[in-house]
């Protein structure tokens, strides 16, 4: 009998049912697709933010690790240490060299443009060179993929580009230099005899960062003016690592403290110390360091990424239930003498509530089922376009979803319950017509 | 013996006195008629009687139990057991078959019976219309079912508000008809009326104005 009567209930009332559902679907699929790009897409968050820099940065053993990051730049001779660029393809031969998403090499030189006075640097790097590993693979790696964020008026540079240069926002608006312009350059060579070059600024660039107070080039073209051929003054990596643990802050103070089995662990889990060994292992007299605040801000990106996407969920969720509590409160009015009559034919509170619910239940559970779909649907769109791959679906999700389901469900019907619960029969069934 | 039995029951709402000092005996097995005007409080003296109200004032007995002072749920307990409701407005449940719209109350009181039913539907002359939605009957065939429905958990005690209030004249009769055959099993009858015709086919006509009973008379000298 309570199944005859939910049944006709639902056949008689196809158009409101068919509303609540579609306003479960709505929440549902947003929920669905967040939560699945939440879980699944953590990783390749992670992976997108990880190559919005660097996390180590390689300098020569020896050299002065802060004059380097911080460009403490005076002439030519802070340092005459370098790293060599031919043992580059090096750094994708070691035991974590899937995790090595990029790098790339730097040679910086102080130079002047068109006879002014003030010394401008000049920052030479690769841009998307080609490298055949000794494993036999090939890449091409450089600032392209690096600074992926940089914007750019105009094009990247060529790495066997003789005559181009790019210009730094703030330096191209003090001097008023725009793309196609020819810049004369004159740089002081390592034996101190002065080289000229003409160049040509193809493109203009800001970055957001000290880089826009000078000119890039073509890290071969710095190398010619400089004399130091074959030779780079740092190199930046972008790396993927896992979270930092004790063991692996123990290791990044000393590694040779470990005890053996320690050690292999350490060694063998991409800890960004740990992959930082490596890379000392691979290039002659480097000294390897991770950037952690880097790491650091990721995170916290990545963590206020996933705030928004709750956020969003739990918007979405409100929106639904509010869409579903008006419906099921007009519903209730609508049906308040029916609801009278069965109260005055011995119905308790409970039992009615019971089949409005369950009668509701049905309704937002098909939508919930649709919405679902339809989230994994969205999840993958999202993917793709944001993340360029693709969402599995997690598991997880469907309990989680259908919880939610009937969450919103229960939130959004106890207005209507409450109204069912103060009806009278008496006011309802001698209704003053 | 009687079924039912008041004293100096009022019904205060705000400032309205719908009912004062009502006293009022039923035995049962009899039919009992109550007339008055419009607004005389014929529903209100129903609905305490029915359990669906709680009189402000005085003493309601129902089949030996005080009930003017319970409350919510026991009040349903009671009006499911013991009572059968009729209505001048049917209040038939729209999306539920005929035979549906019967079984619900058995389900309430306990449990559904579709054999039963339908021996309920054959004795309003409704076996025919068993399978149709409430929409699909006339007016007479939808105050007989809403009397199979007030019968199917055999209540002590029938009220029955305007049933005939929306019939025309052959209805109605048929409705009486099945009044008549109620009594002569011996059922206890409640039916309010405008109609004095109607009212004369009870045994008692008992007559309320602005709230107090004024009259209590055999139906003959009613006449
Ligand atoms: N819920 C209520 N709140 C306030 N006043 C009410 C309420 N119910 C009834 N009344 C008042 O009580 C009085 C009696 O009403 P009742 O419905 O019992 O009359 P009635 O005899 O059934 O009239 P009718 O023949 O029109 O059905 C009326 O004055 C009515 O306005
Ligand atoms: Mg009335």
């Amino acid at each position: 009998m309570f199944l005859r009567m939910v049944l006709g209930a639902l056949t008689r009332q196809k158009k409101k049912l068919l509303m609540m559902a579609c306003a479960m679907a709505l929440g549902i699929s947003l929920a669905t697709a967040m939560l699945n790009v939440m879980l699944d897409v953590g990783d390749k968050i992670n992976q997108e933010l990880k190559t919005y820099g660097a996390n180590i940065i390689v300098t020569p053993r020896g050299a002065s690790f802060l004059a380097d990051l911080y460009g403490v730049e005076d002439g030519a001779g802070v340092s005459d240490k370098y790293l060599s660029e031919a043992e580059l393809p090096n750094l994708k031969t070691i035991f974590w060299a899937f995790n090595i998403v990029d790098f790339t090499p730097y040679l910086d030189a102080s130079v002047s443009v068109n006879g002014h006075e003030e010394k401008v640097p000049l920052l030479g790097a690769w841009f998307a060179k080609h490298l055949d590993i000794p494993t036999g693979e090939a890449v091409d790696t450089g600032i392209i993929n690096m600074k992926s964020w940089w914007d750019i008026r105009g094009s990247w540079l060529k790495d066997d580009d003789e005559s181009g240069v790019m210009a730094g926002s703030i330096f191209a608006g003090k001097q008023g230099i725009k793309t196609g312009d020819k810049l004369t350059i004159f740089a002081r060579d390592n034996s101190g005899k002065v080289q000229t070059a003409f160049l040509t600024v193809r493109s203009v660039f800001h970055s957001g960062d000290k880089e826009d107070e000078g000119l890039l080039a073509p890290l071969a073209l710095v190398q010619g003016l400089t004399g130091l051929e074959g030779k780079v003054r740092r190199v930046e990596v972008s790396a993927l690592t896992t979270p930092e643990n004790d063991l692996s802050r123990r290791a990044s103070q000393n590694p040779r403290s470990l005890s053996r089995q320690d050690w292999e662990i350490w060694y063998c889990t991409a800890y960004v110390s740990a992959i930082a060994y490596q890379i000392e292992e691979a290039l002659t007299d480097a000294r390897a360091k991770a950037i952690l605040q880097v790491a650091e801000s990721e995170g916290k990106i990545l963590q206020k990424t996933r705030l928004l996407m709750l956020l969003l969920t739990f918007l979405s969720l409100a929106c639904s239930a509010l869409a579903i509590s008006n419906l099921v409160t007009a519903n209730v009015l609508e049906r308040s003498v029916e609801i009278g009559l069965l109260k005055a034919l011995g119905a308790t509170n409970a039992s009615i509530s019971f089949a409005l619910l369950t009668e509701m239940l049905i309704a937002t559970g098909i939508g919930g089922v649709v919405g679902y779909g339809t989230g994994l649907g969205l999840a993958s769109i999202i993917g793709h376009s944001v993340f360029g791959s693709a969402v599995s679906a997690k598991a997880l999700v469907i309990p989680i979803a259908a919880l939610l389901v009937l969450l919103v469900t229960i939130g959004g019907s106890l207005p209507a319950l409450r109204m069912l619960l103060r009806l009278r029969p008496a006011e309802v069934l001698h209704g003053r017509q | 013996m009687n079924i039912l039995e008041l004293k100096d029951v009022s019904m205060l709402y705000g400032q309205v006195m719908a009912l004062q000092n009502i006293s009022l005996s039923v035995a049962s097995g009899e039919w009992v008629a109550i007339m008055g005007a419009s607004g005389s409080g014929k529903t209100t003296l129903m609905n305490i009687v029915g359990c669906m109200n709680k009189a402000t004032r005085g003493t309601v007995t129902l089949d030996g139990e005080n009930i003017s002072r319970l409350d919510g749920r026991d009040l349903t307990a009671i009006r499911r057991d013991k009572i059968g409701l009729i209505f001048q407005q049917f209040h038939l449940i729209s999306y539920l078959t005929a035979v549906e719209n019967v079984m619900i109350a058995q389900y309430y009181h306990s449990m559904a019976d579709e054999q039963e039913t339908l021996r309920a539907l054959k004795r309003v002359g409704l076996t025919h219309r068993a399978g149709h939605l409430p929409r699909q009957l006339s007016g007479g065939e939808q105050q007989r079912l809403c009397i199979a429905r007030a019968l199917i958990n055999y209540p002590r005690l029938i009220l029955a508000d305007e049933p005939t209030g929306n019939l025309d004249e052959s209805n109605q009769n048929t409705v009486l008809d099945i009044f008549h055959q109620l009594h002569a099993e011996g059922s206890t009858i409640i039916v309010v009326t405008h109609s004095p015709e109607v009212a004369a086919h009870a045994q008692r006509v008992v007559s309320l104005e602005f709230g107090r009973l004024v009259s209590d008379v055999p139906a003959q000298r009613f006449h």
